[in-house]
């Protein structure tokens, strides 16, 4: 019983983490007005850097660092696009999702003698598990506990993103422009400076959230790592109305409907896994219908500075 | 502003436009060198198993046989068709579809244009049309054996099958592998889930932590990428994983004990090689079995498995082919058989 609790929690946790970094860099992106759907594709590249840095380096760091970079420089074409040009955001972004995968592969052909998918790491040269050394494996505190580092730093983003975003000046002019642009102006706020900042910052986070699943989750990258999950945070983002603290709390409930069914599958052979698979996606839409309110986006999402609204 | 919006949409358009025209355009083949093309299922052509197992086959034909080879890879079940339809307009001569997803597309396909030639691994269709092969192999014989390795391995008394998408395909894995450990030992308890998907490794983790977690230490996983997750959790608690398709040692030699293989390759390879001695079978199904060695045991097992164990399972090998014992495939088959 408290076991699987335990075992419930963790994977909940593991799960969670990659979407966490990836729904956070969507909520910074949107409050500053520009619609982030090239999360997916940034995520790719993420993965792949942080597999193939890391497996070139012997450095697990090193590799998560880098993904923030080239994911990150991806953030920057996005705002390149997007502010600069006033390019339509959705565009932009679909063109991202389909370079990122695009390039990562290429690149990894380059790379890895023609094949897409990076060599594996070994144990001692993935993202560490801090914890690993205090508990006696598969007890309750080990289960829950003991998860890559990268677990724990997704929940300490949530409240550096969410201090950034409320308690800080930078994060008040991201919110303004994101709410009237013009206004934002006439203050004297540099409406693009801004938006530069919390587009590739975005791109920063979604790239954590790639490497945590490359070098954490699993220890390679290949395609079909990366399957939706950019979505999924994207969603968690809107259903967390725009904010970190709420979309950490859709990224857990996702990630828990995702334990929760391999939890079940075990026991139950009476339902089809069809059926259970559906169940994350189904929790989410009856507690989006049944609990959270009318979310309300920042109110320039979309739309070009200096356009007429 | 408006105007660079269109300009910028224009160009991204003009992009993929660009890419798909460049794909079409590749040089039909020559009429005497006979060209082969492969499209590959949602695991792509690096996936550590029969998709990588069908390329290398292929590539194996071009440096034997001089025949020409390319693959496409399918990102998601909507591209096999156009993937299809791309393979045609370069003018192959044998199209082969990698895993029984693709199914429909290929008989399709194989429908429209009755001047080229279709083959298919992993499905056998109940009418085949003239232009069209179809390649099953006996998966669940290896999936006895490596079963009967399991139920004699396993120190705990419990070990684990984690399957991809149900079907006749990996009921084959299935119960095949139930079968061999009730073979070795009745006593063991064999535990079994589906991830409902052949690419989502974290599932693949979460299921074999859980495994392993209750008391598993030895898991066959039979779900494509789902396995690498498997593989990963076995590395993680450092116990045991079973590899599947191609002898996945390499993936993670202290802790893949042995694979199940299925020779996607020969069997890519022979019939490939039929076309060009052109006598190509149109219109028939072929098995692979222990018995044509389109299926077996990993040869990098003797790492792991102690030799007289090995010597053993060579017998059970013979004496399948023999017809001393005949294996289970699917749910029916097993009840039949006494299994429980």
């Amino acid at each position: 019983m408290w076991l699987s609790i335990a075992f419930l929690i963790g994977q909940t946790m593991m799960y969670a983490s990659p979407i966490i970094f990836t729904s956070l860099g969507g909520t910074m992106s949107e409050n500053s007005g520009v619609v982030n759907i090239g999360l997916e594709g940034m995520m790719v590249v993420g993965a792949f850097t942080a597999a193939t840095v890391g497996f070139y380096s012997g450095n697990p760091w090193i590799g998560f660092l880098a993904a923030g970079v080239a994911a990150g420089s991806f953030g920057l074409l996005h705002a390149v696009a997007c502010v600069t040009f006033n390019a339509d955001h959705v565009v932009s972004g679909i063109a991202i999702n389909f370079l990122g995968p695009g390039l990562s592969y290429f690149v990894s052909r380059l790379v890895f003698d023609g094949a897409t998918q990076t060599r594996s790491l070994d144990l001692a040269n993935k993202i560490p598990r801090p914890l690993d050394p205090l508990f006696g494996s598969n007890t309750f505190f080990e289960l829950v506990l003991n998860r890559y580092a990268t677990a724990y730093l997704a929940l300490i983003m949530v409240a550096v993103v969410w201090f950034l975003l409320y308690r800080t000046k930078i994060g008040l002019r991201i919110r303004s422009v994101g709410q009237h642009p013009e206004a934002a102006d006439t203050l004297g706020i540099h409406v693009r400076r801004v938006r530069y900042f919390a587009v590739i910052g975005s791109g920063v986070l979604a790239g954590f959230g790639g490497a945590t699943l490359s070098i954490a989750i699993v220890s390679q990258f290949r395609p079909g790592l990366i399957s939706g999950q950019g979505f999924i945070a994207l969603a968690a983002m809107i259903f967390g109305k725009w904010k970190p603290q709420g979309a950490v709390l859709a990224c857990l409930l996702f990630g828990f409907s995702q334990a929760l069914v391999v939890f079940l599958g075990l026991r139950t052979q009476a339902i089809p896994t069809q059926i259970m698979s559906m169940l994350p996606y189904l929790i989410t839409l009856f507690v989006l219908v049944g609990f959270v309110g009318k979310a309300v986006a920042p109110k320039a999402l979309g739309r070009a500075f200096g356009e007429d609204a | 502003m408006k105007r660079i919006n269109a300009l910028l949409a224009s160009i991204v358009l003009l992009v993929f436009v660009g890419a798909g025209a460049f794909a079409a355009a590749e040089p039909e083949a020559d009429d005497d060198t006979i060209s082969v093309g492969m499209v590959t299922d949602v695991g792509g052509v690096n996936d550590n198993s029969f998709n990588q197992s069908a390329w290398e086959g292929l590539q194996r034909a071009e440096s034997e046989l001089g025949i020409e080879v390319s693959y496409l890879e399918s990102g998601q079940g909507s591209d096999y068709g156009p993937n299809m339809d791309t393979m045609y307009d370069t003018g192959k001569d044998l199209i082969w579809g990698v895993g029984f997803l693709m199914a429909d597309a290929i008989l399709e396909a194989a429908t429209a244009n009755p001047d080229t030639n279709y083959a298919i691994i992993d499905f056998a269709y109940a009418d085949t049309p003239d232009n069209l092969v179809g390649v099953v192999f006996a998966a669940q014989e290896p999936s006895f054996l490596v079963g009967y390795i399991a139920g004699k391995m396993t120190e705990t008394g419990t070990v684990g099958f984690v399957g991809g998408i149900a079907g006749a395909v990996i009921d084959g894995f299935d119960y095949g592998f139930h079968a061999g450990v009730q073979y070795a030992n009745p006593e063991v308890t064999v535990l079994r889930q589906y991830a409902d998907s052949f690419t989502d490794a974290a599932i693949g983790k979460s299921i074999a932590t859980q495994m392993y977690l209750e008391g598993a230490d030895i898991i066959f996983a039979a779900a494509g990428l789902v396995g690498d997750g498997v593989i990963e959790a076995a590395r993680e608690q450092d116990l045991w994983a079973i590899g599947v398709d191609r002898d996945q040692n390499y993936l993670a030699p202290d802790h893949v004990m042995t694979s199940a293989m299925k020779r996607v390759d020969s069997a890519i390879f022979q019939i490939s090689a039929t076309l060009q001695d052109g006598v190509f079978p149109g219109g028939e199904t072929f098995l692979f079995n222990l018995a044509n060695e389109g299926v077996g045991v990993a040869p990098t097992s003797d790492i792991h498995v102690p030799a007289d164990l090995l010597a053993e399972v060579d017998d059970l090998s013979q004496m399948i082919i023999d017809g001393e014992i005949s294996v289970p495939f699917d749910e029916a088959s097993f009840g039949e058989m006494g299994y429980e």
